[in-house]
Order: structure tokens, then C-alpha cells, then sequence
């Protein structure tokens, strides 16, 4: 990868050249109709993030909004654990969770050498870096109504603002609370899998920032086996409860593009335990409505032709 | 740092952090690497990906201690009594590596006769100076028991006392002077002369006095001081123990909790111990990693920016002083007669020759004279007493904050507002910027006389030079882009203040001038240098910093390379010479420029070999683990096919591996000294610590001022007695520094019940000058907080989230209260003792401000450094604000990034992340 920075820092940069106010008009009339070739389809991407080495530094958050030029939100000291982001949203595409799991009972009372010595030992404290599960049927792509979200060549789920009308229909649909409406623009907003960068031949930034390599970027099917083997690894090394969440569908979700390597329940890292596609619900829904509507005109002939004075 | 130098010869880490990736077992103690040094962190999470188990042993649950295999909770302070007691483990059940110790330590050595231990002096060694609180350690027989009449004659020879200093680089050198104006002495000059038993069984060898200075480190003696449980001791101790030996090997790794103690180097001494014991030393995935808390602190102690030494350890000229006259008194004085230190002279002279070049010749002692003369204290605690009591005039500070970050920061204000002038060169204007109107707790600005001129710096980025982390491995860096407005780097800053400087004295006959004008300072570049891009680059006037590495690395001056039509550069440390005809800035560097053209910090490439030598150049030689001769067992084999590095080759008659060795090249294993010899022949085919005069590993050390071995001491502030001496309770050789300003709370008090240490977090950098301005790191930590058990919130009735202040008899702060299980009460002596943490990232400037940790701790020195001890401190805590107004909430002051596109840049290029597309 250093050497493909290279390769690119060595390319002159340019600028688009200077428009007049009429052409700047009628280019942005035509550009909508304008239909460029599509991209060829290239080898699936994701990611896969261990949480196991996860240290929690966030570097991960600040790659991301360097590199995206994404603002700060506000300075807000939450007082849970050391997350201060608290959630994703259309300015914070990458959120480090701190989850802290000490003895069960919490201490009321004023110490003492009895309760102090009966102590358990310290527990765990979880670390987990989140983001866009890049689902493989995104509930977000489906109920888009404008085309805005699109699937890309990598197999990526990605928002073009420029489309995107703002209806917030995505925000509504994805069962883990990635995406946000942006207040500025109007528009959602979400981690694109550095669909720039990419394209360039780049990895992520977030993959790229991470020193513990806790996120890992490549081929989706590359990832699954790594993560295997690495949950294979950790049974036998005593983690019996390390599992991977989102590496296969399951009957009510799709895979993940980016999945995890988990120690404890998904709800304990602020996942659903069990992911469901609102798109399932819809064959019900219509069959509900069309029934329901049915129903109405019958009884509504009914109303009128046997009533019939 | 003393405690490696005293132990092993080098203050220096003594592997690379890579190497940590092949480690069976790491302790980390006093460190807290997965937050201050995370990008190193990817080390030790490999060697636990391979199936290494990871230690920690800490005050507080961190993020690191989230990762490690195992979490010991202890509290701070008592990092003597836990680690003194794993080397009592290793003893008396007999885990230490034998055949290691007996070969490659001082462990036979006999001692004299009448030295005394602290467990016969309740406390104290022999040699204790009440008057001075200081040791004499040839009054108090810390020297080696010689052959013939008990051994004391060879201190007749005037001055040979202070000879003992160059054997180790931060030995006693470290700031010598400590205000008592009596420099340390050394008990003794020649080792060759000591007496050994191979048995280990003569009561006075160090082996015995060993046992018997720890025989009371018992893991109950260990849980009831550190307020761990003993078996939690144990299950620490049984991991090193069975992870080290021939197959396996342990690394330990230290940061600032360790050294920012009063008794830090001895902490680090103890490590260096047991990790003899351990037979660790010198070997991959062994040794002792010092994790620094700057990029490039180890530089700035190699290049020397202590007040007390030159480049390349050479101790610095003390004024006043006989031994230090003239050359040659000097030299007689420094250098040591066996081991590598015998080439002093070659190490001093050319250091003068690259100072002053033709100017300096046999005949002026090579312009001896013209070298400062130390008259006093000058380290930064010490110093800054001095300026709060209205003792200097005026101040540089390069990259640095004070007023923020320095050890009880309000003496620190307090000295920089006594200032005539003040020059601060940095990035933002920090709190060393706007002291005199910000602060505060200070006067209003009308009071304040200091005139502060603020030099815009550049960043690292804007300007070239060169990095020497943790590992000594110095990078360079190349030039990206200019900085933007009137922004110079340092390099530029000083250059051309030195060349105005050499201009207002030109052509002064006055001797004491001759100095600045004789020294060489031309570095200009040859033609103006250009960007990455190919354009010319705008600044003016910037030296060429290569030029400044070649002098650096040295020259032949009587050879000209055909090449360049200038001296030939050297190819390292061995072509040096003390007749004149070489220069060389810093002899520990030397070969860092070894041909022209060729810089080897510039070099970045992957090779076949695990080492890496092709990636950056570290001192000395290019050698990546020290003393790697320890890597192979006396006969020069490899001690198991698991743990090789470095190995002789009978055949090719020479030593070979993938790092470069750390020993002469082509001594067979079984050479041995002829009596009398001396340099490096004195240094046996076996005796891997060469630049020990007797080529060993010191388990003994008298080269500490403290004492020859380490002792559990409290810290200064502490709520509790010393249960191990209880009629010593604090070091005794602590320099404090009186005022009205820098109040200790001297004993045990119910006043101030609750430990306190301070500590780092991953989003911001020290006292924040570079982090605290910038948005994206701020609203990852945007306030200040203090860590503390939900037993001591009960106590005090602070609710997690409210609001609670933190005493101390220097000052008072307010915090957001973080309840958590994270830290937890200790039992301690039968009692329940509460701790809490503090972040030491906040003051007054910047875009996010808040109670500074600092303006609580105190100025006190250690006696071998001069450090301060903010990792442990006594405080008081309440719920609760401070009175008066409240500060206004911090809010992000600069709107960046801009939702505008970013300039000169296609659309299509521009960053997804611009929220106001369409607008």
C-alpha cells in the first residue's frame, strides 16, 4: 500500500477547469440526463474487525474524519466510559463503543475489609469499533426511494448526496442505527468504505490508522476465512465465547460486508441479538393491505346495496 | 536513564519494540502502552496473537489492562516492594538461569567487607551522611573487596574518584550537580581487580548480599504493601519464572510510572535485576523496554540538551573544579582504563574538532576551554525554583509548556512571570504563551513584566530533520511542504539567531567571545532547495540539516574523498582518533552518514532479515538489541534454536546472526584478558556489557547515589508509614524545593488521605499544546474527569457524571467525577486505602480548556535525575465545584473543516464528507 501513496503523491494535481456562469447552468441542467458507462464489477470488499484486539484509541474516528472532512460534534463529555461519541450519525461515521463488565453487583455502601476482601477480580472492559455493516441486501438501499443508496462495483453500500432527496426513509430502515439526516445539507449521510480511496487502490483510512490491526479491510471471502481461523484459534486458547456476527445470512438478515469477531452477546455491544430485514415484513404487509382493502370495498357494497332503502 | 546505564551499561532500551512480537511473556509495569504508546502497541498484541500472555500491573484498569491476559491492581508507589519481591521469589525457589547469572553478572563479586545493607541499618546503607543527606560511598565500603589490604589505595590518586562517571552514559553523569555543589563519587575505579566466588557462597558476594536485601520481600510482605493479593503475586511471578530460560523469554516494559517517582531509577533497577536473574538481558524477546513519553526524547538525551553532558554521554566540564582544568585532567578523569570507555579521549577530542574545526589544535587542548562550564543546577525543576524566586532573566522555549504541564505548574507560572524576556516557539499559543494574561489563578495582566515574543513554529511535516525513539532507531524525515506564513522551524530559528549572534561579536579579541566566534556554523545549503513537487522551496535562510548529520556522523580530516573533494566521512566509531585528525559531534552516531549520499536514517527497506537493519539507523553500530553477545551462552553457541540472534561462527571465526553484534567482531568466546590489559582487551570473550568496565551485568550497582541496591521506599506523599523500614519512610536523599508555592505534605495525615497519580489518555498529547486545538481530538475527551472507585464516591457522596474538587497543599481543582469499577480500593496494612487518577491534559489555552492535574503535584527531585513524583500523591477529594464564577463550557472555536470545496481540487477528488452539498 506505502508504495501505491507513492505512486499517487507523484501525480501532478489538477484542477477542473474554469466554467462561465451560463455553462455552469446548462451543465448542471444536462448532467442528470447525462448516463456515463458503468463501472466494471470488481472483487467484493469489506471488513472484518476483531474486537478482541481492539485497544480503544479511536484512531480509527480520527482517520475517518480527516480524510472525509467530516466536523466535529460538539464538545460533550457523556461520563459512559470513555466513549464521547456516543453514536454514528452523518458527521461521525466511525464510533469506538466502551463497554465496561465488572462483578455483577455493584457497591453501595462504603468499603470495607470484608467486602473489599471477598472481592472478585476485575472483569472485562469491551472495546468495539462500529460503522456501516455494508449489508449485502441493505434494508437502507431498499427502501431508498429516490436510487440515491446504491450498491457499488466493491459490493459496498453507498449514499450519492446529490440524489438523495432527504426523506429519511434509511434512516427509518437500517435495524442498527447507522444512518442519520445531516442538518447541513438536508442529506444522509454514512461511511462510504472509503469508496474514494478504494478506487485508488487505497485500503480504508480506518483500516489504515488502526495499529492494533483490530480492522481489518480486503475481498470479503478473504476476511471470512482469516476470521475463521481466528475463532478456531481463540477456542482453543480458552475464549470459548468468540464467535463472528454478520459472517453468514441468517434467516431474517443478510451477511455483512463488515463483520465482527465478538466476545459476548450482540446486545451487549449494542447490536440487535438477531437482525431483521423490515423488507420481510413487506409480502405481509401487502397481502394485509390488499386483503384490508378488499374487506372495505365489500363492506362498503355492502353497505350500500343492502341497505338500500 | 540511570537504572538501565547502572545495570547495564547503556541508558537506553535495550531492545526494539518489533522484538516484542517474539516474546513468550511481557510485564508491563508502570506503563500504559495501548494509550501512550498505541502505535508501538502492535507489537505486544502480535506476541499475544502468537500466544504470548501480557501482564499488567497497574493502579488503574486502563485500556491496556482490557487487552492483557492478566490485571494486578497496585497501588502507587509500591512498584519496589512488588517488583524486590519477585526477585526474592525467583531466589529462594531457586527459578533464576544459572549458567547466565554465573557468566554474564557481577553476582560472584565480592563486596568489601564493611559495606552495610539497609536490612542491617534499618533503612539505610552504610555511608549515610546526615549533614548532607547524601551517601559517601567509599565511607561507606560500596567498592569491590580487592586482593590484598581491604583495597581503598587506588582512591589516593587525586580525583580518580570521578573517573568511575563515563562508564556509564546517564550514570552518575545525570545531572551531577545537585545544588550541594559536591559532584558524586564513585567508590572505585578499576574492576579487573575484584575478587570473585564461583560458588556463590562467600557472604559478602553480591549474590548472598542479594538474598539477604530481599529476603523480606515475601508475597505476604508484597500484598500487604501494594494491596494486591499474595496470589495474584504469585501467579505474576510463576509466568516470568517459567517464561525465561533457554527457550523462553520475558520483556519488561516501563514508561513514565515508573520514572516520575522519587525512587524511579531504583524501580528501574530492580527490573534490570530480575531480569539478570532471569537471564533476559540481551536476548529477542528479553529485555527491558523504555517507552518514552516524547518522540524524540532519547535524541534529545543522546544529542544532548541536558544542562550536564555533551554529545554521546560525555559528561560536561564542571566549573571550578581541578579535574576539569585542561584537557588532559579531564580525560585522566573520564576515561575508564577497561571496556569501551577506555576511548574517551578519541570521543572528546573530536567532538571538539567538529565544534570549533581548524580553530581547534593540540596546541589550545583543541579549544578545551572554550566548552561551558556547568556552576550549578540547570535541570527544569531546579531551575524553574530558581527563576519563581527571581533568579534569571530570560528564557527560550522550543516546543514546550510549562505553565501547563510542568510538576506543580503554578511555580512554573510563577517563574515565567519573574522573566524579563520569554521567547516561545510553538504551533499554537499555549498556556507558556498566554500566561500572563490568561491564567487564572495569576495577577491580572498590568502585573505581569514578562515580555513574551511568540515564534510561529512549523510542524514536522513542514520541515526536515531526524527522530530517535524509544528503540534509539533514528528516522529522518523529508520536507513535504513549506510552512505557510512566517512559520520557520526550529532549526531555522536557532541557526540564524547563532549566525546574528556570531555577527555582533565578530572580530572581539576578548577570550571569553573566541568561543562563539571559533564555533563552526556554516550549514547553508549549497542552492535552494526544492519541495517534493519540484518547485523551489520559499523559505529562506533554512540550514541544511544533512550537513549537520555528516558532522554528526565524521570526517577524516586528512583524507579527501574524490567524491565530494571534502574530508571522507567515517564509517563509524571505530575510525575515530584523539590526535586531531577526526571530527565527530556525537560519537554514538557515528556511521549514521557512513558515505556520501548515503543517509542511513533515510533508509527504509524491508528485507528478508526479521531486524530490519535496512530501516533507519540505531545507535550504536546499528546494533537493534544490546548486548545480543547474552544471546548465545558462554561458549558462543546459541542457547536454544528457539531464541538465537547472535551466534560464533567457528569457522568463519567471527560472530554472525541477523543483528548486527554488540561485541567485537571477531573475540572468540574463549578469550581471556592478559593481567594488566586494558581497553577492550580487558573484556573477556564472555562479558557481553562492554561498556561495563568489567563487562558485566550489574546486579549490584554502587554507580546510583541512592544506595547500591534498591529499597521500598514511600513516596514523599504517601498516606501510610514504610512497613518495611519504618523508621525511613521516604528516600533519603529527596531535594525539595521551599516555598510558599510548593507546600509537601511530609507525613502520613488525615488531612490528605487519598492516593493520587496522574495519567495519560490516547486522544490528547501531554498538556495538550498540540491536541487541545484541534476539534476532531477534542470531542473525543473534552473534559477534564478524575477516575475514582464507587466506594470512594459513597464515602464522599460524588455521583458519577456531578461535579467534585481535589485537594492537595499546593492547590485546588474541580473535575467531573468518573465512578467506576475501573479503580478499586486497596487493603493495605489492615486498612482500606482509596485511589484516584487524574489526567493531566488540561489548563487554561486552547479550545478546550479545564482544571489542570498539575497545579496539584509537587516539586521535588530525585536525587540521580532530578524528576518530580505526579504518579503518586496524597490529595483529598469532595463533591462539589470550586467557588467563584464558572468558566464558561468549551466550545470549538474554529469552524473547520469548511463546508465549502476544498480549493484547486476537481470535484470528483473532493472529500465525501461535505455536508452541504446543494447548498
Amino acid at each position: 500500500m506505502a508504495s501505491r501513496e507513492k505512486e499517487l503523491s507523484a501525480l501532478t494535481q489538477t484542477s477542473d477547469p474554469p466554467r462561465g456562469q451560463l455553462s455552469e447552468l446548462l451543465g448542471r441542467l444536462v448532467y442528470p440526463f447525462r448516463r456515463g458507462k458503468p463501472p466494471e464489477p470488481r472483487p467484493p470488499t469489506g471488513f472484518y474487525t476483531d474486537t478482541t484486539v481492539c485497544i480503544g484509541c479511536k484512531a480509527c474516528e480520527v482517520a475517518c474524519k480527516q480524510w472525509n472532512q467530516l466536523p466535529s460534534d460538539g464538545f460533550n463529555w457523556s461520563g459512559n466510559s470513555y466513549d464521547n461519541t456516543t453514536e454514528l450519525s452523518a458527521t461521525t461515521w466511525r464510533h469506538v463503543k466502551f463497554i465496561e463488565q465488572f462483578s455483577a453487583e455493584v457497591p453501595s455502601g462504603l468499603a470495607t475489609l470484608d467486602t473489599l476482601s471477598n472481592e472478585q477480580a476485575l472483569n472485562r472492559w469491551l472495546m468495539m469499533s462500529d460503522h456501516c455493516k455494508h449489508c449485502l441486501a441493505a434494508p437502507c438501499h431498499q427502501a431508498c426511494p429516490t436510487g440515491a443508496i446504491i450498491q457499488n462495483e466493491f459490493e459496498n453500500v453507498y449514499i450519492q448526496a446529490d440524489i438523495c432527496n432527504g426523506c429519511s426513509c434509511c434512516v427509518a430502515a437500517c435495524p442498527f442505527g447507522v444512518i442519520t439526516r445531516s442538518d447541513l445539507g438536508g442529506h444522509s449521510h454514512k461511511c462510504t468504505l472509503c469508496y474514494d480511496r478504494q478506487r485508488d487502490g487505497l485500503e480504508p483510512a480506518c483500516a489504515k490508522a488502526c495499529p492494533t490491526k483490530s480492522i481489518h479491510f480486503g475481498p470479503i471471502e478473504e476476511l471470512r476465512e482469516q476470521a475463521r481461523k481466528r475463532v478456531e484459534e481463540l477456542h482453543q486458547r480458552g475464549v470459548p465465547q468468540a464467535y463472528l456476527y454478520g459472517d453468514v445470512p441468517t434467516e431474517t438478515y443478510s451477511e455483512m460486508h463488515s463483520f465482527y469477531l465478538l466476545v459476548d452477546r450482540p446486545s451487549v455491544y449494542g447490536l440487535p441479538d438477531s437482525p431483521f430485514n423490515p423488507w420481510l415484513h413487506m409480502m405481509g404487509d401487502y397481502v394485509r393491505s390488499v386483503a384490508g382493502g378488499l374487506a372495505a370495498i365489500a363492506v362498503l357494497l355492502l353497505v350500500v346495496f343492502l341497505l338500500k332503502p | 536513564m540511570p537504572g538501565l546505564g547502572a545495570s547495564f551499561g547503556r541508558g537506553a532500551a535495550t531492545n526494539y519494540q518489533q522484538d516484542m512480537a517474539n516474546s513468550d511473556c511481557i510485564l508491563f509495569m508502570g506503563s500504559n502502552m495501548a494509550e501512550a504508546q498505541p502505535v508501538g502497541f502492535r507489537w505486544p498484541m502480535v506476541a499475544k496473537e502468537r500466544g504470548a500472555t501480557l501482564i499488567h500491573v497497574d493502579p488503574r484498569f486502563t485500556r491496556m489492562s482490557a487487552v492483557c491476559d492478566l490485571y494486578v491492581g497496585i497501588r502507587s508507589g509500591s512498584d519496589i516492594a512488588f517488583l524486590g519481591g519477585l526477585v526474592n521469589y525467583v531466589l529462594t525457589n531457586d527459578r533464576w538461569f544459572h549458567e547466565y547469572v554465573l557468566a554474564y553478572t557481577n553476582a560472584s563479586t565480592i563486596i568489601d567487607e564493611g559495606f552495610q545493607d539497609t536490612e542491617d541499618l534499618a533503612g539505610l546503607f552504610s555511608g549515610f551522611d546526615q549533614q548532607h543527606k547524601s551517601y559517601d560511598s567509599r565511607e561507606g565500603n560500596w567498592g569491590y573487596e580487592e586482593p590484598g589490604n581491604g583495597g581503598q589505595e587506588q582512591q589516593d590518586v587525586s580525583g580518580s574518584e570521578q573517573a568511575n562517571s563515563a562508564k556509564d552514559p546517564h550514570g552518575q553523569q545525570g545531572h551531577a550537580r545537585d545544588g550541594s555543589g559536591k559532584p558524586y563519587v564513585s567508590p572505585y575505579k578499576d574492576m579487573t581487580i575484584a575478587q570473585r566466588d564461583p560458588t556463590l557462597q562467600h557472604p559478602h558476594c553480591i549474590m548472598q548480599i542479594l538474598r539477604r536485601h530481599f529476603a523480606r520481600y515475601t508475597p505476604e510482605v508484597v500484598s500487604q504493601v501494594c494491596g494486591c493479593k499474595p496470589e495474584e503475586f504469585v501467579r505474576v511471578a510463576e509466568l516470568l519464572c517459567t517464561n525465561s530460560g533457554r527457550e523462553r523469554t520475558t520483556c519488561i516494559a516501563y514508561a513514565l510510572g515508573w520514572t516520575q517517582h522519587t525512587t524511579g531509577v531504583q524501580i528501574i533497577r530492580t527490573a534490570g535485576i530480575l531480569q539478570l536473574l532471569l537471564g533476559n538481558m540481551g536476548r529477542p524477546g528479553g529485555g527491558i523496554m523504555a517507552l518514552r513519553g516524547h518522540s524524540t526524547i532519547q535524541g534529545a538525551t543522546d544529542i544532548s540538551t541536558l544542562y550536564d553532558s555533551l554529545p554521546g554521554y560525555l559528561p560536561q566540564p564542571v566549573a571550578h573544579d581541578p579535574a576539569n582544568e585542561d584537557l588532559s585532567c579531564y580525560i585522566e578523569y573520564g576515561r575508564m582504563p577497561t571496556g569501551y570507555w577506555a576511548n574517551f579521549s578519541k570521543f572528546i577530542v573530536s567532538l571538539l574538532k567538529a565544534w570549533y574545526g581548524d580553530a581547534a589544535t593540540p596546541e589550545n587542548d583543541f579549544g578545551f576551554s572554550w566548552v561551558p562550564r556547568v556552576d550549578g543546577d540547570y535541570s527544569q525543576l531546579a531551575y524553574f525554583d530558581r527563576m519563581a524566586k527571581g533568579g534569571v532573566k530570560g528564557y527560550f522555549l522550543a516546543g514546550q509548556n510549562p505553565a501547563g504541564g510542568g510538576p506543580n505548574a503554578n511555580v512554573h507560572r510563577a517563574g515565567l512571570r519573574n522573566l524579563e524576556w520569554l521567547v516561545v516557539l510553538d504551533w499554537f499559543e499555549t498556556e507558556s504563551a498566554v500566561f500572563w494574561k490568561d491564567d487564572p489563578n495569576g495577577p491580572s495582566s498590568s502585573q505581569v513584566g514578562t515580555e513574551v515574543f511568540f515564534i510561529p513554529a512549523a510542524a514536522a511535516q513542514e520541515k526536515e530533520g531526524s527522530l530517535t525513539n524509544t528503540q534509539r532507531l533514528i528516522q529522518w524525515h523529508r520536507k513535504a511542504i513549506d510552512p505557510s506564513g512566517d512559520c520557520r522551524s526550529d532549526a531555522w530559528f536557532f541557526y540564524n539567531l547563532g549566525k546574528r549572534l556570531k555577527q555582533l561579536y565578530a572580530g572581539s579579541t576578548d577570550p571569553k567571545d573566541q568561543a562563539l566566534l571559533n564555533l563552526t556554523w556554516d550549514y547553508d545549503y549549497d542552492e535552494q532547495p526544492r519541495l517534493p513537487d519540484g518547485t523551489l522551496s520559499r523559505i529562506e535562510g533554512e540550514p541544511e540539516l544533512e550537513k549537520v548529520l555528516m558532522e554528526i556522523n565524521g570526517h577524516r580530516l586528512d583524507e579527501i574523498d574524490p567524491r565530494t573533494g571534502q574530508s571522507r566521512l567515517v564509517s563509524g566509531y571505530s575510525e575515530l582518533k584523539d590526535d586531531g585528525t577526526t571530527a565527530c559531534g556525537c560519537w554514538v552516531y557515528s556511521g549514521v552518514f557512513p558515505e556520501p549520499g548515503r543517509n542511513r536514517a533515510d533508509e527504509r527497506k524491508i528485507t528478508d532479515n526479521p531486524v530490519q537493519p535496512e530501516w533507519g539507523f540505531a545507535w550504536p553500530n546499528n546494533v537493534r538489541v544490546l548486548y545480543n553477545r547474552a544471546s548465545a551462552d558462554p561458549e558462543g553457541r546459541p542457547w536454544s534454536e528457539r531464541k538465537k540472534l547472535v551466534w560464533w561462527d567457528a569457522e568463519k571465526r567471527r560472530w554472525v546472526g541477523p543483528d548486527k553484534p554488540d561485541f567485537e567482531l571477531e573475540k572468540p568466546p574463549d578469550y581471556q584478558p592478559a593481567p594488566g590489559a586494558t581497553g577492550m582487551a580487558a573484556i573477556a570473550g564472555t562479558q557481553p556489557f562492554i561498556t561495563k568496565a568489567d563487562g558485566l551485568g550489574w546486579l549490584y550497582s554502587p554507580s546510583t547515589k541512592d544506595g547500591p541496591l534498591p529499597t521500598h521506599y514511600e513516596p514523599i506523599e504517601s498516606p501510610l508509614g514504610n512497613l518495611l523500614y519504618p523508621k525511613h519512610n521516604t528516600s533519603p536523599m529527596v531535594r525539595f524545593f521551599d516555598g510558599p508555592l510548593n507546600q509537601i505534605s511530609h507525613t502520613p495525615t488525615p488531612e490528605y488521605p487519598v492516593v493520587a497519580t496522574t495519567f495519560r489518555l490516547t486522544e490528547h498529547y501531554l498538556s495538550g499544546p498540540m491536541s487541545r486545538f484541534n476539534s476532531w481530538l477534542n470531542e473525543l475527551q473534552p473534559e477534564m474527569f478524575a477516575e475514582l472507585s464507587f466506594e470512594l464516591a459513597a464515602e464522599r457522596g460524588i455521583v458519577h457524571g456531578g461535579w467534585m474538587t481535589i485537594q492537595t497543599p499546593r492547590g485546588r481543582i474541580e473535575a467531573r467525577a468518573m465512578v467506576t469499577r475501573r479503580l478499586r480500593p486497596f487493603v493495605i496494612e489492615g486498612r482500606v486505602v482509596h485511589q484516584i487518577g487524574l489526567p493531566f491534559h488540561w489548563a487554561f489555552a486552547g479550545e478546550s480548556v479545564g482544571s489542570n492535574a498539575n497545579d496539584l503535584t509537587a516539586l521535588l527531585a530525585d536525587p540521580n535525575v532530578s524528576m518530580h513524583e505526579s504518579k503518586a500523591f496524597t490529595c483529598q477529594v469532595q463533591a462539589g465545584r470550586l467557588e467563584g464564577p464558572t468558566p464558561p463550557p468549551t466550545v470549538p472555536t474554529a469552524p473547520w473543516p469548511t463546508l465549502d470545496p476544498i480549493p484547486d481540487t476537481p470535484a470528483s477528488a473532493q472529500p465525501e464528507g461535505r455536508l452541504g452539498h446543494g447548498k
